[in-house]
């Protein structure tokens, strides 16, 4: 049965962009000479105090929108980032203290596919069976059964330098299954991915979480994380906005319908008027564009509402209608939509 | 440490470096060559050149194509896996410490630089044609410079690896390969110098003055050279201040 995953109090700043972000740079002859004390030291906070505990064999969810700390803190959970205080566990193992044990556990499917370009695929799933120890009958049978269920099979022996986005990505999948990780981290799975392959993956993550294993995935598609997660966790700014079943987030909705209004102008009056229209829970007019009408009701509730402007004079200009999501629930925390 | 996953990723930097064999080759071994051919033959059959220089240069040759083989062999390839693509990111999620991948990467490239300075020997011999006057009766002094040496270039290989990025490697070449080769003592003994005595002791800073005058020492004895005892000082302690600083660099890439 798959092991869980417990994080306490975790923390990380940068002191200077993260690597991965900076891309190619290296040092500089300008900064050298000049020395350090010119640098302008810039602070990023990436994680900001997240405590959580992800169960065995679940599919848990981190959401959020591009930047809100998902990937890092899967970074620190993968040993490859050093948190700057908390702690993290793997099952019984710390990753700060036990790396070695938890690289065991765990199979990562990054963000960006980090593939050996200098190997086939086939290859690069052997020599990644060998690296954990795989003897050679087990690692070629191993990689022929995930190049066939991965559809890579005739393209098996090509260096992978020429693949596709989605091909790269599924030989990705393939190489975190490669040896049978307890725990599954798939950091943004179906970016890039066209809508049949996202459907394929889909698939394989529901089949490998019904072989017991645990599976943490980080997304900001709403459809995803609703369909796939047993759990979610909702991140903004490095911190947890809110966690649960995807039904209870959805359930925690004033109201559950989301209407968002557009008038040409906002008098208080009329903010008071749509409070008081049957079924509104709650009236939001933050930035005096859009007015957010949480309610019980939808479409109902317009003839209401345009009645209610008319009487003051006000033009309503559009109306967007939203049924209960992780969508709505994420504008309602945090005052932005996912995309934002 | 897992020596299953460090010798699979052993393998794999073999089963590359075999897959790109006639490229690594050319890249680290032409230029040697030519060098051998051109000053080895053409000079001195024409008279330029003393017969005897074709031994003297041997050696330093030598020295010239391990170090650059090592530090190639290390460096280029973590220029490019820490890249953007982060290819070695597969092998940092190997169930070994991060450390024993930059051991692994240094034992890579020392088995390459040994292949190239060893091949130096025959290739000379057969290039330059009769008078190369080599002897080989200190097998254990010679053995021991050509480990310190490969190690020498595969530590430097991964200290600047980890250091410069892939827009540096053309400024790696003109600013630090290009001037240690020139000040390398490989063309020349260090004796030479002595008629420069302020540049005389400016090269000793260069890694290269070791390999070239410790090789001279242990395979063309009739030079002046640096001595035994010396060279294998220095070269250790430049190996293990090299390696420390590759490690500590390693890691800090390796981990954000």
């Amino acid at each position: 049965m798959g092991i869980g995953i417990r994080i306490q109090d975790l923390r990380k700043v940068y002191d200077s962009p993260p690597p991965a972000a900076a891309g190619a740079s290296g040092f500089s002859f300008v900064a050298m000479s000049r020395g350090r004390k010119h640098k302008q030291k810039t602070e990023i906070v990436a994680i900001d105090g997240i405590s959580l505990e992800i169960l065995a064999g679940e599919v848990f969810g981190l959401l959020g929108p591009n930047g809100a700390g998902k990937s890092t803190t899967v970074g620190v959970l993968t040993t490859r980032v050093e948190p700057t205080s908390g702690r993290a566990w793997i099952g019984e193992h710390d990753v700060r203290r036990e790396p070695v044990r938890v690289k065991r556990q765990i199979g990562v499917v990054p963000q960006r596919p980090n593939l050996d370009f200098a190997l086939t695929a086939r290859e690069i799933l052997t020599f990644h069976g060998a690296y954990f120890g795989m003897n050679a009958r087990d690692r070629s049978r191993r990689a022929a059964e995930l190049l066939e269920k991965f559809k890579l099979i005739d393209r098996a022996d090509h260096i992978v330098r020429g693949f596709s986005g989605g091909m790269m990505q599924r030989l990705s999948i393939a190489r975190a299954m490669m040896h049978d990780p307890e725990v599954l981290f798939l950091d943004e799975p179906s970016a890039g991915l066209d809508p049949q392959t996202r459907l394929l993956l889909w698939e394989i993550v529901r089949e490998y979480n019904q072989l017991g294993k645990t599976i943490v995935l980080t997304t900001h598609y709403m459809e995803e994380a609703d369909s796939l997660c047993d759990r979610l966790a909702i991140i903004d700014h490095g911190r947890i906005i809110s966690i649960g079943t995807p039904a209870e987030l959805k359930a925690s909705i004033p109201g559950g319908y989301l209407l968002r209004l557009r008038f040409n102008s906002t008098p208080a009056e009329l903010m008071e008027r749509l409070r008081q229209l049957p079924g509104v829970r709650e009236v939001r007019n933050g930035d005096h564009t859009a007015t957010d009408v949480y309610a019980d009701r939808g479409g109902s509730l317009i003839p209401g509402v345009v009645s209610a402007a008319s009487a003051m004079g006000v033009d309503l200009c559009d109306v967007h209608i939203s049924e209960p999501s992780l969508e709505t629930l994420f504008l309602h925390h945090t005052g932005r939509s996912l995309r934002d | 440490m897992n020596t299953k996953t460090f010798f699979a990723m052993l393998a794999r930097d073999g089963h590359v470096a075999r897959r790109n064999l006639v490229p690594m080759l050319l890249q680290n071994l032409l230029q040697p060559l030519l060098f051998v051919f051109v000053f080895g033959r053409v000079m001195t059959t024409s008279g330029l050149m003393p017969v005897e220089y074709k031994s003297l240069l041997l050696p330093g040759i030598m020295a010239i194509s391990m170090v650059l083989s090592g530090i190639q062999a290390v460096a280029m390839p973590l220029i490019t896996e820490f890249q953007f693509t982060r290819e070695i990111e597969d092998r940092l999620l190997a169930p070994i410490e991060n450390g024993w991948l930059a051991v692994e990467k240094v034992v890579a490239g020392m088995i390459q630089a040994l292949i190239a300075g060893l091949v130096v020997i025959p290739a000379g011999l057969l290039l330059m044609g009769s008078g190369v006057s080599l002897s080989f009766d200190k097998p254990f002094e010679f053995a021991a410079v050509c480990l310190l040496v490969a190690l020498l270039s595969a530590a430097g290989g991964l200290m600047l690896g980890c250091t410069i990025g892939q827009t540096q490697i053309g400024l790696m070449f003109s600013l630090v390969l290009a001037p240690m080769m020139m000040f390398g003592c490989a063309y020349y003994p260090w004796s030479a110098l002595d008629a420069f005595p302020l540049l005389q002791k400016a090269v000793l800073v260069n890694p290269l003055v070791y390999a070239s005058e410790g090789l001279r020492g242990s395979i063309a004895p009739q030079f002046p050279h640096l001595s035994a005892t010396l060279v294998l000082i220095v070269l250790l302690a430049m190996d293990a201040g090299l390696l420390i600083l590759g490690l500590k660099k390693f890691h800090n890439k390796a981990v954000s």
